[in-house]
């Protein structure tokens, strides 16, 4: 085994692979660019190698750089992580060449699969089921349909010059591609002055299912597994489980062998990853093969027991697979949740900043045999750069069933309070509630279906509200009991709170009782007359407001706010407030005040430095046109005009530095 | 018997009804509460015992003798929040519009009178017309035996105002004479002469928002300490501070049950000061991980943003906290600055709360605008408060402490009794590049050269240890160690004792 190797790469993969080389008595050393200079990673690791600046064409893609970094340390192998150089076969090829181990499959393989047309034939001919088609000229509508007739229904035709969605039809019966065939063959031609057509298999709600593989240098190799990544947005995986809802044992077997034979065709060693598309009725083909770590392999590791990057830098020794085909066991279900930073409630626009707190939950391992782990990048008071990947951790759960990994999940990422930036746990919260994911009735365009106009705070539903109130309500409670023990009181005497108080969530109200102290509480919901046992640790200062609610544990995130706390738990996004009967009887006759219509406002999307304002008071705008240049982390941010209008008036000047939503500009 | 004390019961329904009750559904309909709820919200729920109900005017011009309303426009009292003991009084603009009579200040004064002797806070809640007009003179000289009580008791207990309405006249002194004032947004403002009066005499046209809302005199003209959004929101915040101040100026600052430990410590601000020297952070993500669980009451927040000022506790007891803010201004010192954190000092020492402050200063802002302004006299001010506070001092210098900017943010020059600094403090005489330009003239044509002086200034004077060696600094702590080491800090100083020689009283630069 390795002495030290060297990871090449930063953020959550490199703490991953430092942590099981770590444990295996390997040394380890980070690189880091100026941007990474205080990274988790950097801290980490027994040593750490500066390699230029933030951008990564100047640092961690720079392979002299990482093998200057080998040498200066004495690391015998790279890790290189996912992304970055990790499929790069240029790289491999010259670790080889200076003598370095590179902990992943060999050049050729990389190559080979790198390459979409070569590894469509690989796989062919490795009897891997790839998608149905026929990619020669077709003549006439007449052969369209045979063709088509021989792929199965529906079948989608495609320009053969087009991109985009551009000639495209799709067709669901033999008249439909006949009639389609022609249609798109002159569309074609008028668009792109190129009329060859093709006829591929077209899949109805696709799910994206792939297998691990693993492969020792010694023509040994496995499966562990499939893994399902259907929650995507935009084709970025968001949430990922494994096993997967869709397949059974059989279908398992076949595609996990498939994968086998294919890694073997390339000689493959190391871990890997095979990708397929299926359709609902469990039809499976070949997408790609990524020759690397996934982001996605905690998932695996949690149903299996194997820990994968073990493998990896085993594999890369030389050593045998110590596992057979027949020893891999899936066990339980797990599920993962990535954290970025983005805001989801602005169209997931990335987010950038210092994390001046960040408390991701507990790991553990439960006696339920719920386990909860952690991958995480970055640490309270770093620095989320807008260099990288918006990933800065992978929160994953893993139960005995499916449904309890998900509920799991969900009361994870209540628990994980971050501040300072923007990020998508609420979004990831509510997906967890979401029905039709419980259902597992997934597909890759889950998100886009479900999410159609973009993620907003929802209100709670009754369930919510009873948890919610109640946590503010004892909240208040020992607020207002401590406040009973300021110095200088006029008597001696004590005094006892009433116990019935009005919370208010949003705009709902709800009387709620509390009784009892901490620990324990008993909270009345006065409307359904129902008494629920609370028992928790909270005390003020505390960001989460971990307890049980009649023996459920739940977490519930409180940010204070002006006379209350902002609430977060499985998605839901309110305000609470706490009065007496009194006050919430005099709350009642406070107007309400309407937000200022900001339509016809430009406001700053996000704080920065005014670099120029481009138009004047009085000038008309086109839709599209610059109104201003606000300069963010070093990153300009041109704010275009959504619509035409009158600038009425100007409230910013070059060189201001603004808040967020602060009002650059007005129109008429 | 018992008729007499129905009768008693039904005088008192009628006061407190103030101007009946479509007068009350019409303060209602302006999105304001009546004094008596306001009284209601503010006060420990049944604490508030009512003086002088039954107070009528005795004005029998223009009729009045025949409109009497008892209470005559102010509901006074005492109560307590969270059971210490306050004196009110709150303007009732059912009742004559609030407005000020002979009797309706004597209510007042009589309040006052007991709040100073008793020495225990006094809030009071404005709402109201100004002078009685058809009182003339005696409303006049009821406002003058208002204001000077109100500087009998500067200093001795505190005084709070909320402006709940319209203050106008010589309903604006006695707010402007006590320690804080705080205004409802939307439905309060405050101006010596009103709209129609500016009309008349300058032509100009202003709407009383303009010329005195909320949002003007918390941004602009920083008479106020706050703004809220309403009545119930602002008065439930006047609990919140009034938790964090003494009863008067011997009592000491007061405390409660603490729940997080000050022996904890915070490795997140280890990475609060950005690598680059120009780079802005947010020091209030310092200020919310020093005091107790991060609750921090902020005094002018939307004034002079370059300066932080506010309380917080330790350890339970209440501390004021001064901290200059990079994130605006490069948390440079200009005269509102100066006046804001001068001011927050001057009463922090008046009532024995400690102060703690945390220092990122590049210097005292330059330019024509400032110097004309009378920046030496308003920068002179929050040197002289920090030199004659006798409290404990705390001061941590966290980045740059340049210039005469380094001496006024309490030094050990000045005052302070410890002084800390993170190993990235700056303290020096001015920035490198400013220090490297002077000293080498010569140099500046050469891009290298110079560049080169600036590194040989940086290596030697932007480092904590140069002033450290002199012993201006007390000790480099680690930043991560901050909340601990101020907790230590004031456990220490608990019983400091400090005389100065007699006089009258000092004459600060005002």
């Amino acid at each position: 085994m390795f002495k030290k190797i060297l990871i090449a790469n930063r953020g959550e993969i490199a703490c991953r692979v430092i942590k099981t080389a770590r444990r295996l008595g390997i040394a380890t050393v980070a690189v880091y660019s100026d941007a990474d200079r205080d990274g988790l990673h950097v801290r980490m690791a027994d040593e750490a190698v500066h390699i230029g600046p933030p951008a990564a064409a100047e640092s961690y893609l720079v392979m002299d750089k990482i093998i200057d970094a080998c040498k200066q340390t004495g690391a015998e192998a790279v890790h290189p992580g996912y992304g970055f150089l990790s499929e790069n076969a240029e790289f491999a090829r010259r670790l080889d060449k200076e003598g370095i181990a590179f902990i992943g499959p060999p050049v050729k393989a990389i190559e080979a699969m790198g390459d979409k047309i070569e590894s469509k034939r690989f796989a062919n001919a490795a009897k891997v089921n790839t998608v149905p088609g026929h990619l020669g000229v077709i003549a006439d509508s007449d052969e369209a349909v045979k063709i088509a007739d021989e792929i199965g229904y529906p079948v989608m035709i495609k320009a053969s010059a087009g991109g985009g969605g551009k000639g495209m039809r799709i067709a669901y019966s033999a008249d439909e591609v006949a009639e389609g065939f022609s249609r798109a063959k002159s569309e074609a031609k008028s668009s792109f002055g190129d009329d060859r057509v093709f006829i591929e298999k077209f899949i109805v709600n696709p799910r994206h299912i792939e297998i691990q593989v693993l492969a020792d240098k010694h023509g040994n190799a496995v499966y562990l597994g499939e893994r399902e990544c259907s929650i995507q947005r935009r084709n970025q995986k968001v949430i990922e489980e494994a096993p997967s809802p869709l397949l059974d044992e059989a279908t398992r077997k076949e595609m996990g062998e498939q994968a086998v034979a294919l890694a073997k065709a390339v000689d493959y060693c190391s871990a890997g990853t095979v990708e397929f598309v299926a359709d609902q009725d469990r039809n499976f083909y070949f997408l790609e093969m990524n020759t690397r770590l996934q982001v996605e392999h905690p998932v695996t590791e949690l149903i299996t027991g194997v820990d994968l990057v073990e493998q990896m830098l085993r594999v890369a020794a030389g050593e045998k697979l110590s596992i057979s085909q027949d020893d891999v066991k899936l066990n339980g279900w797990a599920v993962e949740s990535r954290i970025y930073a983005e805001d989801p409630y602005r169209s997931f626009l990335p987010s950038i900043g210092r994390l001046t707190h960040y408390h991701p939950p507990q790991e553990a391992h439960d006696e339920y045999g719920r386990t909860t782990r952690v991958d995480t990048g970055v640490m309270d008071g770093g620095e989320i750069s807008m260099f990288y990947d918006p990933m800065i951790a992978k929160l994953c759960t893993h139960a005995p069933t499916r449904e309890e990994a998900i509920r799991h999940m969900g009361r994870a990422l209540d628990a994980f309070y971050i501040e300072g930036i923007q990020h998508n746990i609420p979004f990831l919260a509510a997906i967890m509630e979401h029905p039709r994911w419980i259902s597992g009735k997934l597909s890759t365009g889950f998100i886009a279906e479900e999410y159609p106009d973009g993620f907003f705070p929802h209100d709670p539903d009754e369930a919510a509200v009873g948890v919610l109130a109640a946590a503010a309500a004892i909240a208040d409670s020992i607020n207002n009991a401590r406040r009973r023990t300021i110095t200088q009181q006029i008597t001696d005497n004590g005094y006892a709170f009433p116990s019935y108080r009005i919370v208010t969530l949003g705009s709902l109200s709800v009387p709620v009782s509390v009784a009892g102290e901490r620990p324990s509480y008993t909270v009345t919901l006065e409307e359904q007359g129902e008494a629920m046992i609370v028992t928790s640790e909270w005390v003020p200062g505390q960001p989460v407001f971990h307890g049980t609610a009649d023996g459920e544990p739940f977490s519930v995130q409180m940010r204070p706010i002006m006379n209350g706390w902002r609430l977060d738990y499985r998605g839901v996004q309110v305000p609470a407030r706490v009065y007496t009967e009194m006050e919430a009887g005099l709350v009642a006759l406070m107007p309400e005040k309407v937000p200022p219509d900001t339509s016809k406002m430009l406001l700053c999307p996000m704080p920065g430095l005014v670099v120029s304002i481009a138009v004047e008071e009085g000038q008309e705008v086109k839709a599209g046109e610059t109104l201003a240049v606000v300069e963010a982390m070093k990153m300009e941010n041109v704010l275009r005009a959504e619509r035409d209008g009158t600038v009425s008036a100007i409230h910013a000047k070059a060189g201001d530095s603004l808040a967020v939503d602060a009002v650059i500009m007005e129109f008429e | 018997m018992h008729e007499i004390l129905d009768q008693l019961s039904e005088r008192r329904n009628v006061a407190r009804l103030g101007g009946g009750q479509q007068r009350i559904n019409a303060q209602h309909g302006r999105g304001k509460l009546t004094a008596r709820e306001r009284l209601s919200l503010m006060l420990d729920e049944g604490s508030f015992d009512e003086f002088d109900m039954f107070v009528e005017h005795r004005c029998t011009d223009f009729g009045m003798q025949e409109s009497k309303i008892p209470g005559d426009g102010v509901v006074t009292g005492w109560g307590t929040i969270n059971g210490r003991c306050v004196f009110v009084f709150a303007k009732d603009f059912t009742v004559f519009g609030g407005s000020l009579s002979e009797t309706h200040a004597q209510k007042i004064t009589k309040i006052q009178d007991m709040a100073l002797k008793n020495r225990a806070p006094i809030i009071g809640l404005f709402d109201a017309g100004g002078a009685r007009i058809q009182e003339g003179v005696a409303a006049l000289g009821g406002y003058g035996e208002v204001f000077k009580r109100n500087v009998m008791a500067s200093g001795v207990i505190p005084q709070i105002s909320v402006i709940m309405g319209p203050c106008a006249g010589g309903d604006v002194y006695s707010p402007a004479m006590t320690d804080f004032i705080f205004m409802v947004r939307d439905t309060s403002y405050m101006f010596v002469t009103g709209p129609d009066v500016v009309k008349t005499v300058t032509n100009e046209t202003v709407t009383a928002e303009q010329l005195g809302g909320a949002s003007i005199h918390t941004t602009k003209s920083s008479i106020a300490d706050g703004a809220f959004e309403n009545d119930v929101e602002c008065l439930l915040q006047v609990r919140r501070l009034m938790d964090y101040l003494p009863m008067n100026n011997t009592a000491g600052a007061p405390a409660m049950k603490a729940f997080q430990e000050s022996t904890e410590i915070d490795e997140s601000l280890d990475t609060l000061i950005p690598d680059n020297p120009n780079k802005p952070y947010d020091m209030k993500e310092l200020v919310l991980k020093t005091v107790d669980e991060g609750d921090f009451f902020e005094i002018q927040p939307d004034f002079a943003k370059n300066i932080i000022t506010g309380f917080g506790r330790i350890d339970g007891r209440s501390v004021g906290i001064v901290a200059n803010q990079p994130m605006v201004l490069a948390g440079v010192l200009d005269s509102d600055a100066s006046r804001k954190a001068a001011r927050f000092v001057r009463f922090c020492d008046c009532f024995n709360i400690p102060i703690i402050t945390f220092v990122d200063v590049p210097g005292f802002l330059p330019g024509t605008a400032q110097e004309y302004g009378g920046l030496i006299k308003h920068g002179a001010k929050l040197l002289f408060a920090y030199s004659e506070a006798t409290v404990p001092l705390i001061t941590v210098i966290t980045r740059k402490a340049y210039g005469g900017a380094y001496d006024v943010m309490a030094s050990k020059h000045i005052g302070g009794d410890i002084n800390y600094a993170w190993p990235t403090a700056e303290i020096a005489v001015m920035g490198p590049k400013g220090a490297a330009e002077i000293l080498y003239r010569s140099d500046l044509s050469d891009p290298d050269k110079i560049a080169k002086r600036i590194k040989e200034y940086e290596t030697r004077f932007a480092n904590p240890f140069i002033a450290a060696e002199r012993g201006y600094i007390d000790e480099v702590i680690m930043p991560h160690s901050t909340r601990r080491r101020v907790a230590r800090g004031l456990d220490m100083l608990r019983n400091k004792s400090l005389d100065r020689p007699w006089r009258k009283h000092n004459n600060i630069p005002l």
